[in-house]
């Protein structure tokens, strides 16, 4: 594909898990996902405590 | 429709003429209550209407200014990012809308504005699974707020059949692959001879106008649910009981923070 | 830290979090700008997307044309044609809603036969709509074709069964060269004629145009060319090159590497296993379960168990220990008679 910094066009890698497929491309966003809620469960909130 | 002069309206005396501005010059604008209907008016359908809305959400409750102060976990930010997700979709959806369906394949600006569309789209979903992970292990349904969890779950499908129909219009080889395998689910259970896969155009239309429509409304609706309820209390501290209503036990252990509210999942 | 005040709300933490869920909350609370919030989250999704768009573009793979396909593997082209012409190709044999129901035909969820009941919406008749309507058109300035099609149509339906079949065994044998097509001896009758007649059109790329824009110049609806291209192999074969395919997990990928539809993994799973994947009613049964499970997703908040989940996984402890934390301070300030805070 043109005007990509990063060309994701070439044939997909895939995952094998016994009858578990997976591309690569899913699983990283699987991942990031996990991680994504992990940290907005474990980052302290402080944002809009407005002390009165 | 009488075009008699009704009697002013009960309470404080603005000056108001037939045109609604004040006559008062120099002072500041008195606050009138517009939201009541006028004596006589109470049985029109807009006078109710407008005051079912008010009562459900008075523009305090619409938008306010705070929340509990429970409300302090970035996981409620999932929500919002998601809404925000969905702008992003419906104006670079806009875009490729104003050059028609076949200029991302053209134009390196036309692919660009593609390249938006699908990355918020993936975006949208991501952070929608999030949220519907972050509701769900705060039980978020509890306290009259199933029909919030119901929209919310709504939302998702209807959001998955508004992607179907963009990969399928994308007039190359995925959307190709797309519909000729799609359709054989959907003719298994006879949704196919109405919803044709493999008929660009009908996929187009629902894709652009009838599945966002319908996205925004549920959305809406949501929004408006979460807003009327208000953001669901936290857990009771030592969550032992699951689902049974425990009016009037209280913990008789000093010292200890176990808040006791209202138990069960309604 | 210091605790939020009950300025706004008139209750202490302890008692307002004691009031039931339905209640609306009058404990301690924060300011909480939901508009700029709103609009920080619009400009950094924004900025996301645009920044995932500049890096990594959007796949665009070429679709496949029944004139490439024609080009690449004829024989498995023609293969393929002569099934459409005596309605033993897939599509011919479809049922519902391309064609009338046949014993054996179309799937069912149990004894619920869906695809039957739905009834032919989308009329396809692969003999005419495939073959003979377009070589009709080539056959306007060709009179060896023309004379091949009349001779065809005319003859009895087991005279035409046995061209064909004579034909359909002898093409996985075939030898093309160009636009020229070299089969071992046989009796094809007019078949012969007519498959390279329809191989000529194809290889031109008017096959793709008679198919789309029939019956009028304006065409949106693509199903008669797709479902004639799915027929034959060219299209799964790039399918399953790109790990799209049914039993690859197909419905969550895209091509490249790409990321795909992850959201759609539980749909997917079924097809990979028993008794799914050996199933002809796949996927009427996979659909009908997946529309259970999803009424399950809706109706969580009344499935007993099921709602009890979050109380039984602790991870509300962590999203809320804020608020549990001040509530445990709280309760020590009161016991300990230590005045409250403003």
């Amino acid at each position: 594909m043109i005007a990509a910094l990063v060309d994701l066009s070439h044939p997909g890698h895939y995952l094998h898990w016994g009858f578990i497929q997976l591309s690569v491309a899913n699983a990283v966003v699987i991942l990031l996902m996990v991680i994504v809620f992990a940290l907005a469960v474990a980052v302290p909130f402080r944002a809009g405590r407005k002390h009165r | 429709m009488s075009d008699t002069i009704r009697p002013a309206p009960a309470g404080p005396e603005p000056v108001v003429d037939e045109a609604g501005d004040s006559a008062v010059a120099g002072l500041a604008e008195p606050v009138v209550d517009d939201a009541r209907p006028l004596p006589g008016d109470e049985r029109m359908w807009s006078a109710r209407l407008r005051g079912a809305a008010m009562r459900a959400l008075p523009p305090g409750k619409l938008l306010p200014d705070r929340q509990p102060s429970y409300v302090a976990s970035w996981v409620y930010i999932f929500g919002v990012l998601t809404l925000a997700a969905f702008v992003v979709i419906l104006v670079s959806g806009a875009v490729l809308i104003l050059k028609g369906p076949s200029w991302w394949h053209l134009s390196t600006t036309g692919l660009f504005f593609n390249s938006i569309h699908l990355w918020s789209v993936e975006l949208f979903f991501f952070f929608m699974v999030l949220h519907l992970w972050g509701k769900f292990f705060m039980a978020a349904w509890r306290g009259n707020r199933a029909l919030t969890w119901m929209t919310g779950v709504l939302c998702f499908v209807m959001s998955i059949g508004a992607a179907f129909t963009g990969y399928l219009s994308q007039q190359n080889f995925d959307s190709q692959w797309i519909s000729t395998q799609a359709k054989d689910g959907l003719n298994s259970v006879g949704v196919g001879a109405f919803f044709n896969v493999l008929n660009f155009g009908q996929m187009l239309l629902w894709h652009v106008l009838l599945l966002p429509v319908a996205v925004a409304a549920i959305v809406g609706l949501h929004l408006l649910m979460v807003r009327h309820r208000g953001v669901v209390r936290p857990l009771p501290a030592r969550g032992s009981r699951t689902g049974r209503h425990s009016a009037g036990e209280r913990p008789a252990v000093a010292g200890t923070a176990t808040a006791v509210a209202d138990g069960g999942d309604r | 830290m210091s605790a939020a005040t009950g300025t706004l709300g008139s209750r202490t933490l302890t008692e307002a979090s004691r009031q039931p869920d339905h209640t609306p909350w009058d404990g301690p609370k924060i300011r909480y700008d939901l508009a700029k919030e709103f609009v920080i989250a619009l400009v950094v999704m924004a900025l996301l997307a645009v920044v995932l768009a500049v890096v990594f573009s959007s796949p665009d793979d070429h679709p496949v044309t029944i004139r490439q396909w024609s080009q690449a593997t004829p024989g498995d082209f023609l293969a393929t044609a002569v099934t459409e012409l005596d309605g033993s190709s897939g599509t011919a044999g479809y049922g519902p809603p391309y064609n009338p129901w046949a014993p054996g035909e179309g799937q069912k969820i149990f004894p619920i036969g869906l695809q039957r009941w739905a009834g032919v919406h989308i009329p396809v008749n692969t003999a005419d709509d495939f073959v003979l309507s377009p070589l009709r058109i080539a056959a306007a300035s060709d009179p060896t074709l023309h004379a091949a099609i009349a001779r065809y149509t005319a003859a009895p339906a087991d005279q035409q069964q046995a061209w064909t079949t004579a034909y359909t065994a002898a093409v996985a044998h075939v030898a093309v060269n160009g636009a020229t097509v070299s089969l071992r001896p046989g009796r094809y009758g007019p078949v012969a004629t007519m498959m390279t007649g329809l191989l000529g059109m194809a290889r031109t790329g008017s096959l793709d145009a008679d198919l789309l824009s029939s019956p009028q110049f304006y065409g949106t609806d693509y199903t008669k060319p797709l479902l004639f291209i799915a027929d034959g192999s060219f299209l799964a074969a790039k399918g399953q090159a790109q790990h799209l395919s049914g039993d690859q997990w197909g419905m969550m990928n895209e091509t490249g590497n790409f990321p795909g539809q992850a959201w759609l993994w539980l749909y997917t799973m079924w097809y990979q296993v028993s008794p799914f994947s050996t199933s002809a009613n796949a996927d009427a049964l996979v659909w009908a379960l997946m529309m259970l499970l999803t009424l399950g997703l809706l109706l969580v908040p009344f499935i007993p168990g099921l709602r009890s989940i979050p109380r039984v996984v602790p991870v509300y402890r962590l999203i809320w220990r804020d608020h549990y934390r001040r509530l445990a301070a709280e309760q020590q300030s009161l016991s300990t008679g230590a005045p409250r805070a403003p």
